[in-house]
């Protein structure tokens, strides 16, 4: 998981972004850093940043820094996923000159509770995403942080800019996060 | 069931965007999931209020046959044996024979029915076949392209007379939720995405009988929809001998396994 993360940071140009309703090992609670697409992740849509290195973005499990423990609420923090290594992308600089607008997804139902959030775009390119609401509860992470047979098939992946218009995935507790991100593109073209 | 609700952060909004081509989207909350259309050109058209108008109608059809959930359906009577195959939708014929195809193709990694599993189950196969068949309304509308997404389950395409775009299709992180973990272009054909639940396992390995038990999530895309979905979970379940299976009977689809 680490290696493929790294790799995924070190070798594409973007990809990118949100971040999750990321949960930690630790017993209690769920840290929640707001979603980030693009390079730039210290753009203005995003609240009190706290920047975590390409390192601290790929582990896993109890080592994940941020808010554990017994916080229970969501605490977000940008990720400065892939600037490191990354040519810039003209998508995300904070100074841009044209607008942002935001878009907020409906509130999707999961097992957890409801999960919403919210996407920047700006000249047509989605620049930031961020959770506005999360369920948490106490034993989902160590399941999603459980281990699989890491396999990389790198020719498909593309270094592009993070203009996503559709989300595609698997984990149920996802499901809420990602159809809610698609509301928020749905909108946004509406 | 606590929520936690962070404020939304203050953000610039403006109306003021820099010009996009024509884009439209629709979503319909069908077989329990909201699914999108996007269509890209000569968006504002009858043909294409129409057509999408098809793609809802025909995914409402297919649930109300195959769903699960409800103990009405053909499906659910079929299984308790209170309707008899030849007197059932002939999509009931049609999706058996996909699946048994589908269970030799993948060299049993994929099954609609297998010891353990409570009966024959095509739902991992119908929504991929439904979703294609759907999105198939929308090649007829001259000057579109256009992408469907039903959980995850993508289909692009390009109308009649119509040159394909590409979709960016964003993959989910399976180990950090909410977390794109690549992207890529697609501008025809299907991707699907298979994975665990984070709880309560619902991928099932068709040799054992027993769930698939790890966390992670594979993406197939290809020509297909359907297929994609398929070895999707063939290859959840079994990524070595889904590799080679796909190598030998489907070479033209593509994996990425996370």
């Amino acid at each position: 998981m680490r290696r493929i993360t790294l790799w995924a940071l070190s070798t594409l140009t973007t990809l990118v972004l949100l971040f999750s309703y990321h949960t930690s090992t630790s017993s209690k609670g769920s840290t929640v850093a707001a979603p980030v697409i693009g390079q730039a992740a210290n753009g203005a849509a995003v609240p009190t940043p706290s920047a975590t290195t390409p390192s601290d973005t790929s582990t896993t499990g109890s080592s994940t820094s941020g808010t554990s423990g017994s916080a229970a609420t969501p605490t977000p923090s940008a990720s400065a996923s892939s600037s490191s290594s990354s040519s810039s992308s003209s998508s995300s600089s904070s100074s841009s000159s044209s607008a942002a607008k935001t878009y907020a997804g409906d509130a999707i139902g999961t097992r957890y509770g409801d999960v919403q959030v919210q996407i920047t775009v700006k000249s047509g390119k989605i620049t930031a995403a961020q959770v506005l609401q999360v369920p948490w509860n106490d034993n989902r992470d160590q399941e999603i942080n459980s281990y699989a047979v890491p396999v990389l098939n790198s020719e498909v992946v593309q270094a592009q800019s993070a203009n996503i218009d559709m989300v595609s995935g698997a984990t149920y507790t996802s499901d809420g996060y990602i159809q809610s991100l698609q509301s928020a593109i749905d909108q946004a073209h509406l | 069931m606590s929520v936690a609700t962070v404020p939304r952060p203050p953000v610039a909004a403006s109306s003021e965007e820099a010009p996009r081509p024509p884009r439209r989207a629709f979503v319909e909350q069908v077989m329990g999931l909201p699914v999108s259309v996007h269509v890209r050109g000569t968006v504002q058209s009858p043909e294409v209020d129409a057509a999408v108008g098809q793609v809802w109608s025909f995914l409402h059809k297919v649930d109300g046959l195959f769903s699960t959930w409800r103990d009405d359906s053909e499906l659910m009577r079929l299984r308790r044996g209170e309707l008899d195959g030849a007197a059932a939708h002939p999509w009931h014929e049609e999706v058996a024979q996909l699946c048994l195809q589908a269970q030799e193709r993948t060299g049993g990694l994929f099954a609609a029915a297998y010891p353990g599993s409570g009966g024959y189950d095509p739902t991992g196969l119908v929504k991929g076949w439904a979703v294609e068949k759907a999105a198939a309304h929308l090649g007829n509308v001259p000057g579109i392209s256009f992408c469907v997404n039903a959980g995850g389950d993508i289909v692009a395409g390009a109308g009649r007379e119509s040159r394909p775009t590409p979709w960016r299709v964003g993959i989910e992180d399976p180990r950090r939720p909410g977390t794109i973990a690549a992207s890529l272009d697609l501008t025809t054909g299907g991707l699907a995405t298979s994975g665990t639940a984070a709880r309560g396992l619902h991928i099932g390995d068709p040799r054992t009988g027993g769930a698939v038990e790890r966390v992670g999530s594979v993406t197939v895309w290809g020509p297909s929809l359907l297929w994609a979905d398929v070895w999707a979970t063939a290859l959840f379940v079994d990524p070595v001998a889904g590799r080679a299976a796909l190598a030998a009977h489907d070479p033209a689809y593509r994996s990425f396994v996370l």
